[in-house]
């Protein structure tokens, strides 16, 4: 009966280790698609175009007039962009304001040249190859 | 009788003057302490410390690597 028991344990590890990798692959296979998640195609090539860009507040805005459709992209972004703050603002215990200046600081930073992005003193300035122009407060 | 009553009287009217007195200098000191010697200022640009700005980037990072489709 003991030999039975040990066998039935032993039969029981190796089950537990395949469900707990499935469970693994699982999670895996669910977080990529939303960390690869891509922008709007309309959304990047007004990126590109330097039509809007980064504002140092955490949000997006339009370095030149903007059309239509473009300023109805935007707000949509920024809609979502400011309910991802304040999720996270909550979470962190800090204002919504807050957290959206240190994504701000954090957006101007990953620019890629060619892109447009907001100085503290309001010009819009295209990102070239040497550090932007940010708030004295960025990290 | 009257003489002791005026006497009285001006003492309390005396006294009265002097305690209104006392309050006035009291507040008149409170008011100066507390008065702002600068105006009040506005200041619309946005004025984050930061230390605040430190301690929330990572998590900043981390949401903006998670939902890179708004970003």
């Amino acid at each position: 009966m003991t030999g039975n028991d040990k066998m039935r344990v032993k039969m029981w590890k190796p089950t537990g280790l395949a469900l707990a990798a499935v469970a693994a692959t699982a999670a895996i296979a669910l977080a990529v698609p939303s960390a690869m998640a891509q922008r709007d195609p309309a959304y990047a090539a007004a990126r590109a175009a330097g039509q809007v860009g980064e504002q140092p507040d955490g949000y997006l805005g339009f370095a030149t007039a903007p059309t239509p459709a473009i300023r109805a992209l935007v707000e949509d972004i920024n809609i979502k962009r400011k309910a991802a703050y304040t999720e996270r603002a909550q979470a962190t215990g800090s204002t919504v304001q807050q957290f959206a200046f240190t994504s701000g600081c954090n957006l101007i930073a990953n620019t890629k040249p060619g892109e447009k992005y907001q100085a503290p003193d309001g010009r819009w300035l295209t990102r070239d190859s040497s550090p932007p122009v940010r708030n004295p407060s960025c990290p | 009788m009257n003489e002791s009553k005026n006497r009285a009287r001006r003492r309390a009217i005396i006294a009265r003057s002097l305690a209104v007195m006392t309050c006035a200098a009291t507040l008149a000191a409170c008011v100066q302490i507390d008065t702002p010697d600068k105006p009040i200022e506005i200041n619309l640009n946005i004025n984050i410390r930061q230390e605040v700005v430190y301690r929330l980037d990572g998590d900043a990072k981390k949401l903006i690597e998670q939902n890179s489709e708004i970003f």
